[in-house]
């Protein structure tokens, strides 16, 4: 039996600490968000950093030093609960990402990040305007895999839920254009989206473990802003590609 | 019309039969033709009709309710696996009613998935409901829990006599408030199925899959707890106080009853008390022989692919089937991976789920000592790729699952083998486990 683990050996000197912090994990946990952060802690670790994982919680204090952002989906009802305490660090986390803090925002928390979420109920949650985006309910859900092409990042792949629709203004450029599947909406093939290093998307499934040029990206960016430079290790990403090969011959 | 429909309904289901397969489409038939097939059969029982509904539990717990009724002579109806849907129904009455549409029955305990019991209650109103659980699984067709929620709460209220009630579960639970709003007319009873504090953090429910910072670990804090909203249990009409490795205290009635259970599994035991109450609640105020409702809760065997245990090579082979992230988290509780060769089987069809998120809300450390000999389905390698994450180590990682079967029966002989398998994995295996030990195959 072979361990498939390519942990750094511990005798070997870490290259530095990374603090990655999990927004709202206790409402914006759907569809697997933990693998983002548990990607993120892994990924970290075998490219010889030392990860720290953080939480914020509604009614936390909010931690300082963070060096990557990761926030999950959730179902309407949790939106709501942590509406007022997103507003409440609004400030903070648009300076964060204006100043090029890597974050990763999936669904829920992408909708928040754009300038409202008009609900299909009525209600419209507003965002906090990081994104130059808007979102609207539907009854129309948009389910099942998608494949996306990207520049940045090559083909990304995942599975979308979701029956708000979003449209991207210009101060934001898509994250890929979908070859199957809906992505944002279900009109212009744009799915997710890009600001600063900001990576928004829909997809969940979960996203980094099947898509590390996504988690790489965020853990180098991280990295040089904190250190100057990056020196990556070198993780064991054959099952990636492998599990990446497979999911590309599903159906949608 | 009416004289013509259940002959030739029944004569359908026997062609479709001999054919080899399509057990639902004879109920197609009786519907399109006698459209009030069901309805008029169902009002015919005495004691009604009964629902179970949620996303973990159902089969095994229809099963015990059918077995705990039947120890108290009646004669039950049920539907069998993988017809728990409305005309899976009128398919499963064909088969048990006589020529002239009459069946002999005191009562029908149906199973029924939560969309389709929303049908169903809006065709036949049943008398009683029984509402396990809501938790995420194929929320690719339900779209989110909340939603699964509202569509038990639409059961509840068209449940004319009692609902009863997983207390321990706060989007069930919470239903109680839907039904003491109903008008005055059909106003059911409420009586709910608990867990003694010991074992609450065994079964944590869906907000409690994820409020620990390290891991979608669970924590004993519900949701309503940390909103600062005051939980204040009900009573419940059965708790199950204690899970030993062979048996289980149950209370009633004020009594703590001690009984050995064949059922292996805590989350089949808190089905167990579940299937009590529901029990109870049918037999109302009639005579109730206790001892023999005990030794029928002993007695009931685990439903196909429920920790059912065969044998290959004179060594045991577990099936656990694992359907959403609450599932394969207690599946893997529940059964400790020391001394055994472990397998892990997911497939991503329509009936499996499609979206392979879920495996990422699962936990799977209690494998990292022991490893894990071989992974298969069409998503071997999004499960290989899983438990590299966690540092669990693993063998062959072989996508065609009669290969894969193989090679783990020959690689691991002379130990106990335990396969974890998502639902059309485990139809497979069955069907590759046919040929070499008895098993029961299902279509």
């Amino acid at each position: 039996m072979t361990s498939e683990a390519q942990s750094t050996p511990e005798a070997q000197q870490s290259k530095g600490t990374l603090r990655v912090l999990q927004l709202y994990p206790r409402e914006m946990n759907i569809y697997g968000d933990w693998g983002n952060a548990l990607v993120l802690k892994q990924r970290i670790k075998w490219h010889g950093y030392t990860p720290e994982l953080l939480e914020y919680n509604v009614g936390d204090e909010f931690p300082g030093d963070i060096d990557i952002v990761v926030g999950g989906g959730g179902q309407d009802s949790g939106q709501v609960v942590i509406q007022d305490d997103l507003q409440a660090r609004a400030d903070h986390l648009r300076e964060l990402a204006d100043a090029g803090a890597p974050m990763l925002v999936i669904c829920g928390l992408y909708q928040l990040f754009g300038k409202f979420f008009k609900t299909s109920a009525g209600p419209t949650i507003p965002g906090i305007g990081i994104l130059d985006v808007e979102t609207h309910g539907t009854d129309e859900r948009l389910i099942g895999n998608v494949i996306m092409k990207s520049t940045e990042f090559g083909d990304i792949m995942g599975y979308e839920n979701h029956s708000g629709q979003t449209t991207l203004g210009p101060g934001v450029e898509p994250l890929g254009i979908v070859t199957k599947g809906a992505g944002n909406n279900s009109k212009d093939g744009h799915e997710g989206a890009r600001y600063n290093n900001v990576v928004a998307s829909y997809l969940h499934g979960s996203l980094l473990p099947k898509n590390p040029a996504i988690a790489d990206f965020l853990i180098r960016t991280a990295a040089e802003r904190k250190y100057g430079t990056f020196v990556p290790g070198a993780p064991d990403d054959d099952y990636a590609r492998l599990a990446r090969e497979h999911a590309a011959r599903r159906p949608r | 019309m009416l004289s013509f429909s259940v002959p030739l309904g029944k004569l359908v289901r026997t062609l479709s039969r001999l054919r080899g397969g399509g057990s639902a489409f004879p109920g197609l038939v009786v519907e399109k033709i006698d459209p009030g097939f069901m309805q008029r059969t169902l009002a015919s029982l005495p004691h009604g009709v009964a629902v179970v509904s949620g996303t973990n539990g159902k089969t095994t717990t229809t099963k015990m309710v059918v077995e705990l009724l039947e120890s108290q002579g009646l004669k039950v109806f049920t539907n069998r696996t993988g017809s728990n849907f409305t005309r899976g129904v009128a398919a499963s009455l064909l088969g048990e009613v006589d020529w002239r549409g009459r069946l002999d029955a005191d009562i029908a305990i149906l199973e029924l998935d939560e969309a389709h019991a929303v049908h169903f209650v809006n065709k036949v109103q049943p008398r009683f409901s029984l509402l396990l659980n809501v938790l995420r699984d194929q929320l690719d067709r339900f779209g989110e829990i909340d939603k699964t929620a509202r569509l038990l709460e639409h059961i509840a209220s068209k449940t004319t006599d009692t609902v009863v009630l997983n207390r321990e579960d706060p989007r069930v639970a919470r239903i109680a408030r839907i039904v003491h709003g109903v008008d005055a007319l059909h106003h059911p009873n409420v009586r709910y199925f608990g867990l003694d504090e010991s074992l609450r953090s065994t079964f944590p429910n869906d907000d409690e899959m994820r409020t620990s910072g390290s891991g979608p670990s669970p924590s004993g804090t519900s949701v309503a707890a940390a909103a600062g909203e005051v939980v204040d249990l009900p009573a419940a009409d059965v708790v199950l106080r204690r899970v030993g490795a062979q048996d289980a205290d149950f209370e009633f009635d004020g009594q703590t009853v001690s009984t050995e259970m064949k059922l292996r599994g805590v989350y089949n035991i808190f089905n167990a008390a579940a299937a009590l109450s529901l029990a109870r609640a049918v037999l109302g105020t009639g005579p109730v022989d206790t001892p023999k409702l005990v030794k029928a809760l002993a007695d009931v065997a685990p439903a196909f692919g429920r920790g059912e245990s065969l044998t290959v090579d004179g060594q045991p082979l577990e099936l656990v089937l694992v359907k959403n992230p609450s599932g394969f988290r207690l599946g893997l509780k529940s059964f400790p991976a020391g001394g055994y060769a472990t397998m892990i089987a997911i497939n991503d069809n329509y009936a499996d789920g499609r979206d392979m998120s879920w495996l990422w809300d699962v936990e799977f450390e209690s494998l990292r000592e022991d490893g894990v000999e071989v992974l298969t389905g069409v998503r071997a390698y999004d499960m290989a790729l899983r438990l590299q994450y966690d540092d669990v180590p693993f063998g062959v990682v072989e996508p065609d699952i009669t290969a894969a079967l193989r090679t783990f029966i020959n690689g691991s002989r002379g130990k106990p083998k335990r396969i974890f398998c998502t639902y059309t994995s485990m139809l497979a295996i069955r069907r590759e486990l046919a040929k070499i030990t008895i098993v029961e195959v299902v279509s």
